[in-house]
This record gives structure tokens, sequence and C-alpha cells, in this order.
């Protein structure tokens, strides 16, 4: 038995809320219509037609592009019902699948009933379709196309399939080439395809025409072999009443995440990659997508659930983030982002002595002070130097393309050697000429008056403790981004080295000098 | 136990730093570090050059570019920026696993604390780099001068930098220039220092 849902990437993308409930619509592949909806059809616009030209025909076709993973989505819940009332189903591919009638037949009464109960479950989901039963699979699809709308299902008496497919035309195989060829050695039908010998098929066109042949005969050999229901790997925990304390949310989420561990673990699966969704009282949700270096354990889960749930510092490497509790949180949910088979993550005979250790003590360190106070340092893009330093929080995949703009040339960045003590904000210092007065450069970039002393410390005013500068560079120009409002930056760079022997790396901005970095 | 240690292989310098610690870095011990970042810096390359983990803590101004310079493997590199109120646990968890430990030093150090901190360094072999004073150290390296070559009046730009290190290693105190731009092994001369 085969049931066949006409139309499924379209059905899909509405009910996918891509296209419009109603009115004309199509899908499109390849920049040709793969589906159109019937009101399309009755404008004229079929399969395969480009889309300018059906847009032509048809002006007011809403359209879409194509996505198997949407369809695949989409049928799961129709698969799902149709499980329920007969098991054992075999999706050949989204919209289309294949359920052996035998024990539908037996327990329904007859194969009419079974294709009824069928035909109910699709109607319970409000999408159609259409069902025909034969000997082979194909002859069950072929069967499937050939009902109508108001005799949804069509029922082949068994050994009829052979004479059913006859009049087909030899392109119903889909194989376009064999069909082609076949019509140029004047083979129109499926009949006169089935009549000829099978040692002739098989010479003349292989392995190949020999699986046609017996598709033609209504013998096909490709067995229903029945999907295994996916299990259900998300954890859902509700709360009631809502719970607004991190440590009551994650005492709670204690068992549950185990559970949900060792669920995986049953599957023989380990979770590498985990999305938390929480939802508050008023009925907001938000998600995050939580990356493991190695696979989570039920610990980690819970850590993780607790990050999302503290209020995030000002985040440098701009990682989407919600933060914070604002209301009563009444529903969490844990669903497996990627998983990956057991086999490759399993403990090495003799342990996996550093790293391992290494980890479970950073994660214990990230447990107890918090995500981001455990860092991983990567060198990035950029002019000025605290943009360079990139930290990511442990566990979490460092961004790839930092070590691509890393490698990039960055005019005005400084010459080697780096300073070892840059500073995580700017100090404001004093950089004085020999009559006292602030360094100063005028709007051309030159220079008024070379340095002669240095306070490290600018709050002191006048009668802070001077350096003298004994030697200097610059002005190096600092440009850029001008036409970006937060990272503009128009400075002047100097190197100085003071009367201390210390060497600094100082900062113009506007009337204000600021220590960068220092060399020490 | 004394025997086990004795025989422990002690953590290798780079080559510039021979002459400050010729025997390079005995695990367990505490190195109490004075005036200079890249001097904490070139102590870590060593070790991190020859495949170990390091951490730094409480240093939010760690330049890591330089870091890498010297030669430290970033990705065997973790940060504690701001350990927060817990200094001595968190240090203790840090130390428990990463062989190689740069700290800040605390604002006030019980020689209590100070005397089990290092009990569990020995018992753990890692090593303890303190940027500042700390009470039961194996070795002090104080900074005593730098100078640096390539700076003009005006024009030049900074290239090699040379320290005068003040070793006081088991009660001999030694002065030792320290030219940290040779510092870096070939393996790392893509960010060699120095021109």
């Amino acid at each position: 038995m085969v049931a066949w849902f006409p139309d499924w990437p379209l059905v899909a993308a509405r009910l996918a809320e891509d296209l419009p409930a109603d009115g004309p619509a199509a899908v499109i592949a390849q920049g040709k219509v793969a589906a159109c909806s019937a009101e399309a059809r009755n404008e004229g616009v079929v399969r395969g037609l480009r889309i300018r030209e059906a847009q032509t025909r048809c002006t007011t076709l809403a359209v879409c592009p194509a996505d198997p993973l949407r369809d695949a989505r989409e049928f799961e819940p129709v698969l799902a019902s149709l499980e329920e009332r007969s098991p054992g189903v075999d999706v050949l591919r989204p919209g289309l699948c294949a359920i052996r009638i035998r024990g539908a037949a037996r327990y329904y009464g007859s194969e009419e009933s079974a294709a009824g109960a069928v035909l109910d479950a699709a109607d319970s989901l409000g999408v159609e379709a259409r069902v025909g039963v034969a000997d082979s699979v194909f002859a069950a699809v072929q069967a499937a196309r050939s009902t109508t709308e108001s005799v949804a299902f069509m029922v082949l008496p068994p050994h009829t399939s052979r004479d059913f497919l006859a009049p087909f035309p030899v392109e119903a195989l889909e194989q376009p080439g064999l069909a082609s060829l076949l019509k140029r050695l004047g083979i129109h039908t499926l009949g006169d395809f089935a009549r000829l010998p099978l040692s002739d098929v098989r010479s003349r066109f292989g392995e190949a025409g020999v699986l046609a042949h017996a598709m033609a005969r209504g013998e096909d050999p490709t067995a229903v072999v029945p999907r295994v229901p996916p299990r259900k790997l998300d954890r859902q925990v509700d709360f009631d009443p809502g719970l607004d304390r991190i440590d009551q949310i994650a005492f709670q989420l204690r068992a549950p995440a185990g559970e949900f561990i060792a669920a995986l673990q049953e599957a023989g699966l380990v979770c590498t990659e985990l999305k938390v969704a929480l939802t508050d009282d008023s009925g907001t949700r938000s998600e995050r997508l939580w990356g493991h270096p190695r696979h989570f354990m039920a610990s980690d889960v819970v850590d993780r659930v607790r990050w999302q749930l503290q209020p995030r510092s000002a985040d440098p490497s701009g990682i989407q983030g919600a933060g914070g509790i604002t209301s009563a949180i009444v529903r969490v949910e844990l669903i497996p982002g990627r998983t990956d088979s057991i086999t490759g993550h399993g403990q090495d005979l003799f342990g996996e002595g550093a790293e391992e250790k290494i980890h479970h003590g950073l994660s214990r360190l990230q447990s107890m002070l918090g995500q981001d106070a455990v860092l991983v340092p990567a060198v990035a893009g950029g002019r000025v130097l605290h943009e360079r330093r990139l930290l990511t929080p442990w566990g979490d995949p460092v961004p790839r393309e930092a070590a691509l703009q890393a490698a990039r040339p960055w005019p005005g960045s400084i010459p080697d050697p780096q300073p070892a003590t840059v500073f995580a904000s700017p100090v404001p210092v004093l950089l004085l000429d020999a009559a006292g007065e602030t360094v100063r450069i005028d709007p051309r970039g030159v220079l008024l008056s070379p340095p002669a002393w240095f306070c490290p410390d600018a709050d002191g005013g006048s009668r802070a403790p001077r350096r003298q500068v004994t030697e200097w560079t610059g002005p190096w120009p600092l440009r850029q981004r001008w036409w970006d409002e937060d990272r503009r930056r128009h400075a002047e760079r100097f190197q100085i080295v003071d009367g201390d022997g210390d060497a600094w790396l100082l900062l113009l901005s506007g009337e204000r000098w600021w220590a960068e970095a220092r060399y020490d | 136990m004394q025997g086990r240690r004795a025989r422990e292989h002690s953590l290798p310098v780079v080559p510039a730093l021979k002459r400050v610690l010729p025997a390079g870095l005995r695990p367990g011990g505490v190195y109490s570090l004075q005036g200079s970042m890249s001097l904490a810096m070139a102590l870590l390359a060593g070790p991190s050059l020859n495949g170990a983990w390091c951490g730094v803590m409480g240093l939010p101004d760690f330049g890591v570019e330089a870091a890498a310079g010297f030669g430290v493997a970033l990705d065997r590199l973790v940060l504690v920026p701001d350990p927060g109120e817990r200094w001595l646990q968190v240090l203790a968890a840090m130390t428990d696993v990463l062989p190689v430990v740069l700290a800040c030093a605390p604002a006030r150090t019980a020689p209590a604390d100070a005397a089990r901190l290092g009990a569990r360094l020995r018992e753990r072999g890692s090593v303890l780099l303190v940027a500042g004073n700390w009470p039961q150290s194996e070795a002090v390296l104080r900074v005593s001068g730098q100078d640096w070559e390539g700076l003009g009046q005006g024009h030049g730009h900074l290239s090699r930098q040379e320290l005068r290190v003040e070793v006081a290693l088991r009660g001999a105190s030694r002065t030792a220039v320290v030219d940290l731009s040779g510092g870096v092994p070939e393996k790392a001369s893509a960010y060699r220092i120095g021109a």
C-alpha cells in the first residue's frame, strides 16, 4: 500500500507558513516550478515551467524556494499519525510512503478499510492523501497517482498489477535515459517492455534495465523496510508555580538533566550541542545554542541553564545571548542540537590523561565563577590593541574568522615586539612639552612641539611626579571606520621611553592622552 | 617523597633565560617576578613550547599577542582575568590541573595560606609564577632596569629589549642581563620579536 500526498512541497510550505494558505502558489526549485496549487494549475501553471513564465500566466502567483528539510520536517507529524493507524511505514520520500498491506488488511478486515484508515489519518491533519494498493511498490505508486479527488484510493486485486501497468508509458519508470532509448526502439508502453524476454533485457540494458523490467512486470523487488520511529530525546520540565531563583531552577533540573543524558546514552548517542529554551510566565521564550568541547554530562547541562539565566556582562565577542531572569520561569526545554555516536566519545582504556583532567578542573572553575570567567585567548584582527585580543569562554568554539582576520595586513598596526601589558581600558596620562604644555598635533597631523615630560597618572594634575621623556617616536596616525559611529577612531600613536626606562604606547585622541599599552 | 621530587624533571626555560635559571623551573616551586611582564611571558614560553598548558590568573591586562610572540601557545593558554573574592581557591583549582600558572600577587597573603598552597603545589608538581611579592618563594626574579633599542628622537620604533634581572636563588644573589629579543626559539620565528 502506498500513501501519496499530492504536491507535498507545496503543502509543506503552506504548513510552515512560507506560503499563503489559499490562492495560487508554487514552490520553485532551480528556477522552475516544482509544485503548484490547484488554483495556479487552473491558470495554466504546470510543473517544470520557468518562474518568469509561470508568473506571466498567473500574475498573483505566490512563490517560495524549495526546501527538502522543510518537506521532511512537516512530513514528520503526518508520519506519526500514520504510524498510529498502521505501524511499519517506509518513507520513500517526503510526501510518499509505503506500508505493508498484509498486517493492516488483517487488522482492519479488508484492504479497502485499511486504505480508508490511512485516508482518515491524513484527513484528521487536514492534508489531502491518495492511496494505492498493489502487488509491488511501483505499481501501488502508479495506482495512487491514478486516483481522483472523488475516489481517493484504488485497490488492485492480487496478480493484476501487470495488466494495470501495461498501458502506462515508459516514462512512468522515471528513468529518462532508458525511456528515450526504449522509445527509439519502438517500445512505448510498460506492457511492451514487460513482454521482452528477461535475458534479452539483461544483455541489452544491464542490471538497471532488469530492475526496470521487474517494475514494469509488477514484481518490484524493492522491499518495504519500515522505519524505526525516532525516539523522543527532547526533555521538557515545567514548573508550577514558576521559579524565579537560579539556584531553585538548577536544583529542580538536576534529576531531569540526568534523565535527559541517560536517555541519549541509551540511544547510543552523546550530545555535543545543546539548545536550551526557557519560557517565562509572560510567555517570552529565550533560546540559546550551547557548544561543548567534548560532550554534555548532566552537570554541564545544569551549568548551561544557569549561565543562560545569569545576566551576561557586556560581551565583547558579541555572542548572541539572552540574560537575566525578568520574571518567573515556567518551562525549561532541553533539546539536543547535535548528537554524535557514543562510540566516538568513549573513554580510553587508560583514561584520557592530562586533557581530561584540565577540562574537568576548568569546568569546575567555570561553575564556581561563571562561564565568562575562564577564557581562552586568540589573536583577532584590528588596529587597536585590545580589539586584537579575542577572549572566548572555555568550551565555546573560537570563531573561525578570527584567525583569518588576524592574518590581514591591518595598516596602522604597530610593529613587533608587541607590548606585554595591554590595558583593557586605556589609562589617562599626560604628555607635556618642555614648556609644560600638553603636546598637541595640528589638523594636518604635524607635531607642534616635541614631548619632554611624561606623567603616568593624569589625575595628579600639574603636581604629579613627572618623568623625563628620553626617547620618543610618532605621530603614527590611526584612522579607521569614519563611517561607523561606534567604532570610528581618529587618533595618533606615540612610542616613548621614559626616564625610568619604561616604554609606553600612547594614544592622542582629541586633546587627551591615553596609555594604550606598556612595554614591560 | 623527597627522593621522588629530586628525580622529577624540571620544566625547561627558553635559551635566553638559561643564564637566569640554569636548572629550569622546579616543579612545586613558587617564583616571584617583580617589575616585568615580558619576563613572566618568557618564563611561560619554555614549558608552553614543550606542550604544557599554562594558566594566567588575575591579570586582565595580559598582552595575548606579546605572549604569542614569546612562544606561548595560545591554544594551551587559559585566562582567568577576574578571580573575584576567592583568590586562593581559584588559584588552587588552577594549579591542580595546569602545570604552570602565572598569577598576580594578592594584596595580602597570610603565611599559613602560602604554606598550604606551597604544599599543594609540591604535591601536584605545578609551578606558580607570582607577579609581585610572595612570602615563601623558591626564587625572586627582580628586574632592576631595562634598556630599549630602536627608538630615537622622533624616529624609529622599539625593537630590542634588554632586562637586567637580579636573581635571588636559595640565598645566593646575582645579576644577569637578558636579551629577550633573542629569546624566541626558531620554532616560533613567525612571531619573532626584534628587528
